[in-house]
């Protein structure tokens, strides 16, 4: 392990550099260069991995998924056991039919699987068609190592590795955020849909009217 | 890890970033990835079973969540550069009104849509001339927090532009209105929301005026506690001690008579306001929505010269050796700006501390008493401070907690620890240092949000202050304070005026943060004490990885325990923030009086706070 006055002495080149790629003992991949502090969100921060919705079709997830959107996004599994998902899902529900026809059209709702390997398609398809969720809607799955590295980009992650690896733990919040403005806000998805409607009117920049 | 960034005065400027120690963020990233993998290598059982378990392979596993580089170094020779800006320890002035305030909302005017203000007429009675107005106007404007040249000015939010904002001097018995107008850009790019709702913590005063989070609002925008948009928001800062009403009321115990106004006993002192908006008071307090408002009466009464008229007056130092200073940790991009990590649930420790908006700032002294009141107005940093001078923590006198004044001083400290929005007044006497120079020092090492780590000495701290003490000879009327010198009489505690005990466990769960389990939800009240009862709150930190600075709003209170035993020294007087360290846990006496409505109470750890770990109680009739 690197001491910590080796770290040190490597740390104002890098600065100086501004850049965090190959920071400290890390490899210099495509998947650490992203988080660096004061990265403006963008392509540059999602990347655009490419991921599968539940209609078969392939999406990258900046460029089609966030580029210059409204989106509200959680994560989950079908076979969710815990009761989160099936709660989650139920508050998103109701979000959708309080937003009405703006979803899919200037509001974009992403549930994305954190059970890639079981998830497939066809079987978001079916969990769609379960919970009669309309259009507007898109369940996401993908290579599991990508949706990680997506995971922890939209900040559902837990510092502590051992509480990480429980996915239940991440399927409990909603991401709400809009691209153009770069405002990225968080709402616990089982609480009542009224927070998270309140969290989406906070960061919609529409005006609301008294 | 003070061998590695040295600040310290001893050692010069040889190796520091100027940076907090801080920069070694990865290195317990980089262990627990080593551990995570060696957990899951050894067959880490519970782990590797559950079901709910990520199936990552192990060599899969992903770099650190988060990698936050330090902020850019500082060179040595802008340290101590700047000085602490003067408007900081000068009063805001007060304007006329040509509109005036009213209790209900004047939306036609503007104001946004808010709740009647209660007991406005009593008051402010028509044509009646004892009380003040400011204006104050949340603005972006452009703020160097260094001369040194890799830190560029840069767009801040600031109350008048400034920051901090302007301080506001009050007294007792003289209301105040505040009228505040949103002119932040609304069309803003990036982190921070430009809605406002002000809190003044933690002044006695309505609701309406608190500054509850959900009553946040701009020209386009109201939260889900007010009904309508607005140019600006009135506030009523009555500037009344808490008992109010009792102490009006012939019939009830605590009645002093017919122009009683309140408790004096329950007196603040060293009060602040900033953003207070629903799921982004982190970013907006960060982007310098903070100011202080320091309150006085006939005792704490602002001037350090014999009053004849007020026998009363502890002649504490006033004017400009009365100074408040604000400390707040913040970091910076590679580029010099500041950075806010707005997708991480627990954000980014700040690696660099911001005393009254600048980076290692000077403050020229003349050699005697000073009134200090150090407030730790950041997002995530805790702090103990001393006052070091050749290598040595000096003494000094602290006088209050919270802005509260203890019932004696406490003379000859050599450190205060200051958790989130916690205040601490001391008096320092520089006579002993004339023509020296001497250093506020912390000595608390934090490497991440979660809670402070250690410490290190005074010589190898992070010196955030430098006072530069004039080598003259200067008079000094303020009192010299004593081991005996009754500051403020302490109100008592009446266990006979209980009516209710509540606890409230703070913990994390589904990766946000809770209360007892649960997360914030605006609408959801869940304490409703009966205005005119006292409670007992026990607040207990169900875990173990963190510390929770816990606020509660309106009401000052008393520690009955910490951890089951009578609380230190220093927290035996009134508070509003109680620090509750990894499993620690604090019994509070509460009264509620005068204004019923909605409160908060939650963790002052603005990233907790932004992540649900709140409660909306509200007093009831």
């Amino acid at each position: 392990m690197i001491t910590r006055r080796q770290m040190l002495g490597g740390m104002g080149a890098v600065a100086a550099a501004s850049t965090a790629i190959g920071w400290i003992g890390m490899k210099p991949t495509s998947q650490s260069k992203v988080m660096v502090a004061g990265a403006a969100h963008g392509s540059d921060y999602f990347s655009n991995i490419e991921l599968t919705n539940h209609l078969g079709q392939r999406v990258k997830f900046y460029d089609d998924l966030i580029k210059d959107k409204f989106v509200v996004i959680n994560m989950m599994y079908a076979q969710c056991s815990e009761g989160i998902c099936p709660i989650s899902t139920m508050n998103l529900k109701r979000v959708q039919k309080e937003l009405g026809d703006r979803v899919g059209r200037d509001i974009h709702m992403y549930s994305i699987t954190l059970a890639a390997d079981f998830d497939t398609p066809e079987v978001l398809k079916k969990y769609a068609e379960d919970h009669k969720t309309g259009a507007g809607w898109q369940f996401l799955t993908g290579k599991f190592s990508d949706i990680e590295i997506i995971r922890r980009k939209l900040g559902f992650y837990d510092m502590d590795p051992a509480v990480d690896a429980n996915r239940s733990q991440h399927a409990g919040m909603v991401r709400i955020g809009s691209d153009a403005y770069d405002r990225w806000l968080m709402a616990p998805a089982l609480g009542s849909h009224e927070n998270i409607l309140q969290v989406i009117r906070h960061a919609d920049r529409a005006p609301i009217k008294a | 890890m003070s061998d590695l960034i040295n600040v310290s005065e001893g050692a010069g400027a040889d190796v520091s970033s100027g940076a907090e120690a801080q920069s070694d963020t990865s290195v317990p990233n980089e262990s627990r990835r080593n551990l995570f993998k060696l957990a899951l290598g050894a067959g880490a059982v519970a782990i590797a079973t559950s079901k709910e378990t990520i199936a990552a392979g192990v060599d899969d596993v992903l770099p650190p969540p988060v990698i936050y580089p330090p902020s850019p170094t500082i060179d040595p020779i802008y340290w101590w550069k700047e000085s602490i800006p003067a408007y900081v320890y000068q009063p805001k002035a007060p304007v006329n009104f040509d509109l005036p305030a009213q209790a209900v909302s004047n939306t036609g005017a503007g104001e946004c849509g808010r709740n009647d203000i209660q007991r406005f007429d009593e008051f402010y009675p028509a044509g009646s001339e004892n009380h003040v107005y400011y204006e104050l106007h949340a603005k972006e404007a452009l703020h160097q927090f260094t001369l040194a040249p890799n830190y560029p000015a840069q767009p801040i939010w600031g109350y008048d532009g400034k920051y901090p904002g302007p301080t506001f001097h009050a007294r007792y018995g003289t209301p105040i209105i505040t009228r505040l107008f949103n002119e932040l850009p609304q069309d803003h790019v990036g982190y921070g929301s430009p809605e406002l709702s002000m809190h003044l913590h933690n002044l006695h005063t309505s609701s309406e005026s608190d500054g509850f989070t959900g009553d946040y609002w701009s020209p386009n925008k109201f939260g889900p506690t007010l009904n309508g948009p607005g140019l600006y928001k009135d506030h009523c800062y009555y500037n009344v001690y808490a008992g109010y009403e009792n102490s009006r009321n012939p019939n009830h115990p605590d009645y002093l008579g017919p122009n009683a106004i309140g408790d004096w006993r329950e007196a603040l002192g060293t009060l602040w306001y900033h953003d207070h908006t629903l799921d982004s008071t982190g970013p907006n307090v960060v982007k310098g929505l903070a100011g202080f408002y320091i309150l006085y009466d006939d005792i704490d009464s602002g001037n350090e010269n014999p009053d004849p008229n007020n026998p009363n007056a502890l002649r504490l130092p006033s004017g400009d050796f009365d100074v408040p200073l604000m400390f707040q940790d913040m970091r910076f991009d590679a580029s010099g700006k500041q950075f806010w990590d707005q997708m991480s649930p627990e954000g980014a420790v700040g690696d660099m501390v911001i005393v009254n908006g600048k980076i290692k700032p000077y403050f020229n002294v003349q050699p005697r008493k000073y009134r200090l009141r150090l407030l730790n107005g950041g997002p995530t940093r805790f702090y103990e401070f001393s006052l070091v001078q050749g290598g040595v923590a000096k003494p000094f006198t602290h006088i209050a907690n919270d802005g509260n004044l203890l019932e004696y001083p406490r003379m000859n400290q050599t450190k205060i620890s200051l958790g989130m929005a916690e205040r601490g007044d001391i008096i320092v006497d520089f006579s002993a240092f004339k023509g020296k120079e001497v250093f506020l020092v912390n000595t608390l090492l934090q490497t991440d949000t979660r809670k402070p780590g250690g410490s290190t000495t005074v010589a190898a701290g992070n010196q955030v202050l430098k006072f530069k003490v004039a080598n003259t000879t200067v008079a000094d009327p303020s009192r010299v304070l004593t081991a005996t010198t009754k500051l403020r009489n302490l109100p008592p505690i009446d266990l006979a005026r209980v009516a209710q005990r509540r606890t409230f466990e703070f913990g994390r769960r589904n990766g946000v943060w809770t209360v007892n389990g649960e997360i914030f939800n605006v609408n959801s009240i869940r304490a409703n004490p009966k205005k005119g009862t006292a409670e007992i709150w026990t607040l207990r930190n169900t875990g173990g990885g963190w510390s929770h600075p816990v606020h509660i709003h309106f009401e000052e209170g008393r520690i009955l325990t910490r951890n089951g035993v009578a609380p230190p020294l220093h927290e035996r007087g009134r508070k509003d923030v109680y620090v509750l360290p990894p499993n620690g846990e604090v019994e509070v006496y509460l009264q509620f009086r005068d204004f019923p409505g909605k409160y908060l109470m939650h963790c002052h750890n603005l990233v907790h706070e932004d992540h649900a770990m709140m409660v909306r109680w509200d007093m009831v009739e």
